[in-house]
């Protein structure tokens, strides 16, 4: 399956944020949820058919304009399954470009990586000096009681021109020692959470496997890792409240 | 190309202070993840695909092109999100760098360069190749925490050196990997991450004793 959904929004003017365009197809479908006062839009993702399945394709743009707030949420885990046999790995690529002014926070359920998947995301964010956004990440090992199917992840985080963070992370049968030691230790979930522009907050350590890292530019991550995900989000989830009750940057 | 030149290179016994640090073993063992030598062999895999790759690839990016050197710095900086771990590498680099222009004519490199980069212009001084210094990357990736795991849990040292015997193919084909990119735009390199040595170096670095840097 092959899908495309692009979500652009707009300061209105007075104050608050409008959507001048918002359109999605199955699986990716956009609903504008949440109230129409306040100076955010919040867009749910809101999966139209089961995957992604080895052999899809999708992918995902998002716009803001300068002064705009957009949050982009999902109503349920996003669960890579094997589908097809001999099929090239499915893959969802997300871009988003923030302007200067502009907030968008990507707060995604997780991903979930069933047994023999064969998933790829990759994610391309730009922001603009001034400009800020919080980018969370969850993952998810495998369902209950199941190994893990193969994640590859591959992020880019520029800020002003410059690359501000550059991860992959990959899980599976095919990522040798992913659950060795050095990488997630035998754990079942990660989550990571990259803020960056103004108003960061001190660097700290969260509990048990979790820590928020100041970045060597205008940003910072948090990572967590858990037995499962009720651990990453006991970490990662303040952080993004806390968040949300920041002004919009000057 | 000179062999022996690449085993100076290569060589613990370098005196660049790197067996000062555990390549985040150390954290690893007080986590109690790390207590046995099939412990150790997990954790060397891990950080072979993950921090050992990336480091061959800039390792080998540095070597070809020791005049981006900035860049190539730069693009380790966004993909080592912890503040101990970049003091860690920076730490290195200057102490090879030193050890390098004893041995070397260096071009410039920067006074306190990533490992890596140091790493990749130490060998191109040395008239070693893209390939020779992914090897010696990836190599050091694995040999210093197999040490450290030695020492700090008292194994038996035949039995972890038979796990670097057994990662050598891996870290062969590793290195062919990265020195086959050492041409590609930086943000295209390798950036393969490892969460627990990031959170590890972290906690680590908030230890009053310690046996290893990092």
């Amino acid at each position: 399956m092959r899908a495309g959904a692009r979500i652009v929004a707009e300061a209105d003017g007075r104050g608050g944020t409008r959507l001048a365009v918002l359109r999605g197809e199955s699986p990716l479908l956009l609903r504008r949820t949440g109230p129409r006062t306040g100076g955010d839009v919040t867009v749910h993702l809101v999966g139209g058919a089961a995957g992604p399945l080895r052999g899809d394709d999708l992918r995902l743009d998002l716009e803001a304009g300068p002064g705009a707030r957009l949050t982009v949420r999902s109503v349920a885990a996003q669960l890579a399954l094997p589908g097809r046999p001999g099929a090239p790995a499915s893959r969802l690529e997300i871009r988003a470009v923030v302007a200067a002014g502009a907030t968008v926070r990507w707060l995604p359920e997780p991903l979930i990586a069933a047994a023999g998947c064969d998933h790829r995301a990759v994610t391309r964010v730009e922001v603009e000096a001034g400009g800020a956004v919080l980018w969370r990440d969850d993952l998810v090992c495998g369902r209950h009681d199941e190994p893990s199917g193969d994640v590859h992840t591959d992020l880019i985080i520029r800020y002003a021109g410059s690359t501000l963070h550059r991860h992959e992370l990959a899980v599976g049968p095919r990522a040798p020692g992913w659950s060795g030691a050095a990488v997630l230790g035998g754990a079942r979930a990660v989550g990571s959470l990259v803020l960056a522009g103004p108003d960061l907050p001190e660097a700290a350590l969260l509990g048990g496997d979790a820590a928020l890292m100041t970045l060597a530019g205008p940003g910072m991550l948090a990572t967590a890792v858990g037995q499962d995900i009720r651990q990453v989000r006991a970490a990662l989830d303040p952080l993004c409240v806390e968040r949300q009750r920041l002004p919009a940057p000057a | 190309m000179s062999l022996a030149t690449l085993l100076v290179l290569a060589d613990g016994r370098l005196p660049s202070g790197g067996h000062a640090h555990s390549g985040g073993l150390e954290a690893a063992v007080a986590a109690g993840r790390v207590r046995e030598v099939r412990d150790v062999g997990g954790f060397l895999r891990g950080r072979l695909q993950t921090t050992g790759f990336v480091s061959a690839a800039f390792a080998a990016s540095a070597c070809a092109r020791t005049g981006a050197f900035m860049d190539l710095d730069r693009g380790l900086d966004a993909r080592t999100p912890s503040p101990a771990l970049r003091r860690a590498s920076r730490a290195q680099g200057r102490a090879l760098v030193r050890a390098g222009r004893a041995m070397w004519a260096l071009p410039d490199v920067g006074r306190e360069p990533h490992h890596p980069v140091a790493l990749g212009v130490l060998a191109a001084a040395a008239g070693l190749g893209p390939l020779e210094a992914a090897v010696a990357a990836a190599h050091g990736a694995v040999s210093g925490p197999a040490s450290a795991a030695v020492r700090l849990l008292g194994l038996d040292p035949y039995a972890v050196h038979s796990l670097l015997a057994g990662l050598a193919p891996e870290i062969d084909r590793i290195a062919a990997d990265a020195a086959a990119r050492a041409d590609d735009p930086v943000d295209a390199l390798p950036a393969a991450g490892a969460p627990l040595l990031d959170i590890g170096a972290e906690l680590h670095a908030t230890w009053e004793v310690r046996l290893f840097a990092s």
